[in-house]
């Protein structure tokens, strides 16, 4: 007969692996979509529209760009990811544990999109890192599902 | 710069609500335990079915149009750490909304997460 307090144990190590999981997916689905949409959109530029008839032409030319349709399926990855984990967690114990996107979006806008990320924007995607670590290190669930 | 606060204020005030609709929907539909595609389509349609999620979704759109909007002019790298923003709303959000308790340690992470958002500001090229 399995000992009760083992059966728990058992459970509350695959809750967390599947919350590290799916996190994880959303720490890589999430900056990438981000990123590949700031890259289509900057190719496609500046947008003003004066009229209803000018709406068409600038969709056409959104939605006829590789990097955003793949940017916009990397954030309905997220999305999805997003929507599982918080059918258990607390939402502010998943908001905080995605920070690590901030690190990888500066890493992702320095790399692939050769942008100039300063000493000092830098500092402050550490700070956003490390408040969010504090916020992450308080108890994740406060309140019972309904 | 006005067009800036409207799309900045967007990203964040509609954002974060609708992750808190969204968030209140799921806690709604339950724990998923079975992650086999049909059984995902079902809790998806389920999620459908209320009212915060819709209400999230639409947010959340309202959210991503106004990100598209201002990725025409400014960097990524700029943009998504404004959006850190949205900790300070989630976490009062996750209070007044979800009955979540903010302890004065979650708060202090918020803080620093503001903090950083004006680095980040000050530290623009």
């Amino acid at each position: 007969m399995t000992h009760p307090a083992k059966i728990e144990s058992t459970a509350s190590s695959s809750l967390h692996l599947k919350t590290y999981l799916l996190i994880l997916l959303m720490v890589i689905f999430g900056p990438l979509g981000n990123v590949m949409l700031g890259k289509g959109m900057r190719s496609v530029g500046a947008v003003t529209v004066r009229t209803p008839a000018e709406v068409v032409p600038v969709f056409s030319q959104v939605f006829t760009t590789g990097a955003i349709w793949l940017g916009v399926a990397s954030l309905i990855a997220f999305f999805v990811a997003y929507m599982l984990v918080l059918s258990w967690a607390d939402y502010s114990y998943v908001q905080p544990a995605s920070a690590m996107a901030y690190a990888v979006v500066a890493l992702l806008g320095h790399y692939l999109l050769r942008e100039v990320v300063t000493p000092i924007r830098w500092m402050g995607v550490l700070v956003i890192c490390l408040g969010v670590l504090i916020v992450g290190h308080t108890p994740p669930s406060t309140t019972e599902a309904s | 710069m006005l067009r800036e606060v409207i799309f900045y204020s967007l990203i964040v005030g509609a954002g974060t609500g609708g992750e808190l609709c969204v968030s209140r929907a799921m806690k709604t539909v339950g724990e998923v335990k079975d992650f086999r595609p049909a059984a995902l389509l079902r809790v998806f349609l389920r999620a459908l079915r209320l009212r915060w999620m819709w209400l999230g979704l639409v947010m959340m759109t309202m959210a991503f149009l106004a990100l598209l909007g201002i990725l025409t002019t400014e960097n990524v790298s700029l943009v998504v750490p404004v959006t850190a923003l949205s900790y300070a709303a989630g976490a009062l959000g996750g209070k007044m909304f979800l009955g979540e308790t903010v302890t004065p340690r979650r708060w202090a992470g918020v803080l620093l997460v503001c903090l950083g958002v004006t680095l980040v500001l000050i530290g623009r090229p």
